[in-house]
């Protein structure tokens, strides 16, 4: 029979020996990994923002707004010729499996430059068709605004709406085309602060 | 009692398969296996884990006593699925989009522990990292075979997405097995897993009858 403090320096050197190399990885990897977030967050807007309408690094020009939660809202501003060009920010749809975080781009007219999921949980094979690699699904909206087509057209087919649905899943698409509906009501609302030059 | 390497191989894959005869990860093995690509991504992450816990319990196994195994056990496993989460999204990004949400799932999974409980703490070091990588293979081989049946009947489709998880030169494997819009929806959700899993443990099962085999009952323990 072993003392006590045996098993205990033992699980104690373990923990000290696997934290010491939990600590060496992270310092090994942390500049990397900060490195793809960044890239990730560029590539996001670069599907939202066309490159031909800024010569600026919209992830580096951002501003922050207050939600209709009172939540930060970062807002990443693509400009041309020291002139705002569009915006691009996160917004938040309902779907079937939780949130669905969507990186929405406008244009200073508040037309639809492009929306991209950048996480969600939906089933595979059927809410994931928002995703562009499964679907161009969510390519449609490009190019639309509050008007074309009408705020109440703003919804999928089942609601009475003008966007498709997906054969098996109706939750998703609605969550996505009405947080899209809210991001362009939120644009309208903020449009002055959103387009001001600093 | 070292098992010899064919045993090991043999158990690993078929007789003594993680999913199929120990009936154990089941949470990844309902969760992860709505496609045969996401089956197998879900498989080689724990494979590799699987391997590297058996080769670190194996050499340790004199100093740990068995007062404080399980913990210094749970240590070595979370600390290799932690090791592997931030490896890969620093230097592996594509594949770590598509497998990012499984990985930190490897520490709920039994399989890797009950491994290192059965055979890693009494087996040498090279037989414990051949079970290590042999249980890993076969509980792939497993998920993506229940992905595989689950992709097809529900999606009509066999390895859709390959190429996000293997590179581009594995787009050829993707195939439509059937035209689109004719799968059965309830493949691909929560009970279509115990579904599939449950005709092919069947199918197992029979097959092992057929050859003659003892049909050994669910245990974590090794001969």
């Amino acid at each position: 029979m072993k003392p006590t403090w045996i098993h205990a320096f033992i699980l104690g050197a373990f923990c000290l020996g696997f934290g010491f190399v939990l600590a060496a990885t992270n310092v090994f990897t942390v500049d990397a990994i900060e490195m793809r977030a960044l890239e990730d967050k560029q590539n996001s807007l670069a599907q939202v923002i066309p490159p031909a309408i800024h010569d600026n690094n919209p992830v580096k020009d951002s501003l922050i707004l207050k939600d209709h939660e009172g939540k930060d809202l970062t807002v990443y501003r693509a400009t041309k010729d020291g002139k705002v060009t569009g915006v691009a920010y996160e917004i938040l749809g309902s779907g079937y499996g939780g949130e669905i975080r969507l990186m929405l781009g406008v244009d200073a007219e508040g037309k639809v430059l492009g929306v991209r999921a950048t996480a969600h949980k939906e089933t595979p094979g059927l809410g994931d068709k928002i995703d562009p690699a499964k679907t161009d699904w969510i390519t449609r909206f490009a190019g639309l605004w509050l008007g074309n087509p009408p705020v109440d057209k703003w919804k999928v087919k089942k609601d009475g709406g003008q966007f498709d649905q997906f054969s098996g899943a109706t939750i998703t698409p609605r969550g996505v085309v009405g947080a899209i509906r809210r991001g362009l009501e939120y644009f309208a609302e903020h449009k002055t602060e959103m387009l001001e030059v600093h | 009692m070292a098992s010899s390497y064919k045993t090991i191989v043999k158990d690993g894959l078929w007789d003594n398969n993680g999913v199929f005869a120990m009936m154990l990860g089941m949470c990844p093995t309902m969760a992860m296996t709505t496609s045969a690509t996401n089956g197998l991504g879900m498989g080689l992450a724990t494979a590799v884990v699987m391997a590297a816990s058996n080769l670190l319990v194996a050499m340790f196994r004199g100093y740990i006593t068995q007062e404080v195994r399980i913990p210094v056990y749970i240590l070595i496993v979370a600390a290799m699925v932690t090791l592997v989460d931030l490896t890969m999204n620093a230097w592996m990004h594509e594949l770590y989009k598509v497998l990012g949400l499984f990985i930190p799932l490897i520490v709920s999974n039994c399989l890797p522990l009950a491994r290192l409980e059965a055979f890693a703490a009494k087996e040498p070091v090279l037989p414990s990292l051949m079970d290590g990588i042999f249980m890993g293979v076969g509980f792939t081989l497993s998920l993506t075979v229940i992905g595989a049946c689950r992709e097809i009947v529900g999606s009509g489709t066999l390895f859709a997405d390959a190429h996000l998880l293997l590179g581009p030169a594995f787009s050829f494997m993707e195939t439509r097995v059937l035209p689109p819009d004719t799968g059965v929806l309830v493949a691909i959700l929560p009970p279509g897993g115990f579904l599939a899993t449950g005709l092919l443990l069947v199918v197992k099962r029979m097959l092992d009858l057929a050859a003659g085999k003892e049909i050994r009952m669910a245990g974590a323990h090794s001969v």
